[in-house]
């Protein structure tokens, strides 16, 4: 590649180096073959007219949704409560890989890592669309504006899912850069900060759920149950979004993906499956053998409440699809069959996408706290933005993925000389695992 | 890694440009080129927001929460604001700020004995109020319920027949100005707070519109501002107050003030005045000789949803 000797990297400062990585980054993101240039141009058009759908909405006002005072939170919340739940679930990849020291795992982990950043960045997104007032974003700033921190749990998600996101981008971006540099990464720069995202991931779904189990006037909502249960979906639907992304990875790159991070991510998706259907049935219980009031959303979301069934087909399609996957799970073709274990992995994804989106937001308001009915149904403003949303995190992902590939696997590099390959452990973090096993011995 | 930060980049060059001179291809001459399409079609897909944004001040933007503001930006605020009602609705409205008097604590009872249902305070609330012609919008909702039950999952606040049926009674609900609020807990902004004299209130030029406390109200007593309030300038209420009646801003939250801007001036709230039953009482509470004391010192009240600890000012009673 460069017919010239390399220099030793330790000899080049930070301040050319990194400037070098991030613009070697920006080429990788923008190189590609037709179908990549393609997809991007899919996900750019639909983007657009999620922010076409959205300006107007800021302009116009928030009448263009299908929201009401009466149900004053749609499609916008519900994304966003399950884009947390895809955020967090990215942990039980980095899990294995750093407290078990799954070295398979270890080698994919840094998937998972993208896989979170997206999902906050669309997480966020789903939150900015849902204001009145975008342009007073600034007063939630804390020493600008006024951040009722610590007695709004919404303060405590901004600062969660921002932490998430900025953990991740550091961690992701160091040891992307030291491998781009040829050098092993320093444990005391990442290892601390992997440890305190394990942390982090599990409270991003815990705050996010006492956003909603803390408000005393939606019966719905308020139960010690839904923090657990929000972690128990998480744990379904983000393993089973990395299991597909994993087969998409082995199928459009030339990256090798391993078998042994899709089954351990499967043996983890076997019990939380289970233990999503439990936690529900649960609810369920108490729910309906207690009866009287406090059950009217849960009869309106499952049976329909006085001739009003809007979210009837939808539960029961999500029961339907999270049994079946369970089931899939559970069964020996999930480890040996890829189209069964894909098609299970789908199946929970969208179940989880419906259970916490509209199954979960829109019932704790129909009936409303005083008992009225007024039904729901998202406007095509609305399913515009949101899929304009999707399309941004598919973009970011995409990109991630695409720049983090050819770095991990040694071809791109500060020098241009190919990085060497460990033979011991067969490729990108290697490095990353024997200088956390150096950490680790001491 | 520190070690190497100072060192000088020996023979830097050498390598550097691999990385610096790659040669301008075409390729990047379209990346280039695309690059600015796609910022161009942004620009072009968030053109609503610009044509928005000018009918905004810099003034409304940069300003401060009512708490952090002087008498002098708060004169200044007003003016704005008159100006802002003059131009888009061709109102000439008087705003006032008068604030909670030491001493004070509004309370509000209400006789269901009474009270037939006949939305004359929803109506007066609607003008008092300036609330969105279009909508038909009141911060107070009436319900109709059934005779032998407090369940409002019986009630009805749509009915639309001559009133009062005899089988039914007729609860009106609107903010109970509660002592522990939830919906200011959950204001991550501090938009919205508890007054000293007891009123619960929100700064339409702070608040972001989260529509948090809408969720978190148990009394479905906030409101947003879905569209801009069309009122015609004939019927806009020219006696404003800059935290109760003044003419909402679009995309923020809004709620009953008890009428602020009369009760703070010795007057009683729109909706009391309107009530031909008398169903309605208004006072202050730490007034001893206020009637508002002899209801709850002779009467059986009650509150709604007791059982939250949100201890209401709104206290409901039945004479017989």
């Amino acid at each position: 590649m460069n017919p010239t000797k390399p220099t030793p990297v330790h000899a080049t400062p930070h301040r050319v180096s990194y400037p070098a990585f991030l613009w070697r980054l920006a080429s990788l993101a923008t190189d590609g073959k037709l179908p990549f240039y393609a997809w991007m141009t899919l996900l750019t058009a639909l983007t657009l007219v999620g922010a076409n759908a959205w300006a107007h909405q800021v302009a116009g006002g928030m009448h263009v949704t299908g929201m009401s005072d009466h149900v004053s939170w749609g499609l916008y919340i519900a994304n966003f409560t399950f884009m947390v739940g895809v955020a967090a679930g990215g942990v039980l990849m980095v899990i294995p890989a750093y407290l078990y020291r799954d070295k398979k795992m270890h080698d994919v982990v840094i998937f998972g890592e993208l896989v979170a950043v997206a999902a906050i960045v669309m997480a966020l997104a789903f939150v900015v669309v849902d204001l009145g007032r975008p342009d007073r974003f600034w007063h939630m700033l804390p020493g600008i504006g006024r951040f009722n921190w610590p007695v709004s749990m919404l303060t405590w998600d901004v600062i969660v899912l921002n932490g998430y996101l900025f953990l991740n981008l550091h961690i992701l971006g160091y040891l992307l850069y030291t491998r781009f540099l040829g050098k092993p990464p320093d444990p005391r720069w990442y290892k601390p900060f992997v440890i305190l995202s394990i942390v982090w991931a599990i409270s991003i779904h815990t705050v996010t759920a006492f956003l909603y189990s803390g408000l005393g006037g939606r019966p719905f909502w308020n139960t010690a149950l839904l923090a657990p249960r929000f972690l128990a979906s998480a744990f379904v639907s983000g393993p089973a979004f990395l299991i597909l992304m994993l087969y998409a990875i082995r199928r459009f790159t030339p990256f090798k993906v391993e078998d042994g991070p899709i089954h351990t991510l499967v043996k983890i998706v076997r019990v939380t499956a289970i233990l999503n259907v439990f936690l529900l049935l649960s609810e369920v219980f108490t729910a309906f053998y207690t009866g009287g009031t406090h059950s009217a959303s849960a009869t309106y979301l499952f049976f329909g409440l006085h001739g009003h069934d809007a979210l009837v087909p939808w539960i029961w399609t999500a029961i339907a699809l999270n049994v079946t996957a369970a089931i899939l799970f559970l069964g020996r073709r999930a480890l040996t069959h890829p189209l069964v274990l894909g098609a299970a992995c789908v199946m929970t994804f969208v179940g989880v996408w419906i259970e916490k989106g509209m199954g979960l937001i829109t019932p704790a308001f129909v009936p409303s706290t005083m008992h009225e009915l007024v039904e729901y149904a998202p406007s095509l403003a609305e399913w515009k933005i949101t899929v304009g949303i999707w399309a941004l995190g598919l973009m970011v992902l995409t990109v991630a993925i695409k720049v983090a590939i050819p770095v991990l696997t040694g071809q791109v590099t500060y020098t241009g000389a190919p990085a060497p390959a460990r033979a011991d452990a067969p490729e990108p973090a290697a490095a990353a695992a024997r200088a956390e096993e150096a950490g680790m011995s001491r | 890694m520190t070690d190497e930060q100072g060192r000088p980049a020996a023979g830097g060059d050498g390598h550097d440009g691999s990385i610096w001179d790659r040669r301008v291809s075409r390729r990047t001459v379209a990346k280039v080129g695309a690059g600015m399409l796609g910022v161009a079609a942004f620009g072009r897909a968030l053109a609503p927001l610009t044509e928005w944004a000018e009918s905004l001040s810099m003034d409304e933007f940069l300003q401060r929460h009512y708490k952090e503001l002087t008498p002098e930006d708060m004169a200044a605020v007003i003016a704005r604001v008159e100006a802002e009602t003059k131009r888009d609705y061709g109102a000439d409205v008087t705003v006032t700020d008068t604030k909670a008097q030491d001493g004070v604590q509004f309370g509000y009872a209400l006789n269901l004995s009474v009270c037939i249902g006949c939305r004359k305070c929803v109506e007066a609330c609607h003008l008092e109020n300036n609330h969105d012609r279009a909508t038909n919008n009141s911060y107070i909702r009436v319900f109709e319920m059934d005779k032998g039950s407090l369940d409002f999952e019986r009630g009805d606040a749509t009915y639309d027949h001559p009133v009062p049926q005899p089988d039914k009674f007729y609860l009106p609900v609107q903010c109970q100005q509660c002592d522990n609020p939830p919906c200011v807990s959950v204001c991550p902004v501090e938009a919205t707070w508890k007054e000293q004299d007891g009123v619960v209130v929100v700064d339409y030029d702070w608040c972001i519109g989260c529509r948090y406390c809408e969720a978190a109200c148990p009394y479905h007593a906030r409101r947003f501002n879905w569209k801009r309030p069309e009122i015609p300038a004939a019927e806009v209420n020219p006696n404003q107050g800059y935290l109760s009646n003044r003419i909402r801003p679009q995309g923020v939250m809004e709620k009953c003030t008890f009428c602020l801007h009369r009760t703070r001036q010795g007057r009683l709230p729109a909706c009391l005045e309107a009530c031909p039953t008398g169903a309605r009482v208004f006072g202050n509470l730490l007034d001893p000789s206020s009637e508002i004391r002899w209801v709850l010192a002779n009467k059986r009240v009650f509150v709604l949803k007791e059982e939250l600890g949100t201890r209401p000012r709104f206290f409901y009673f039945f004479d017989k």
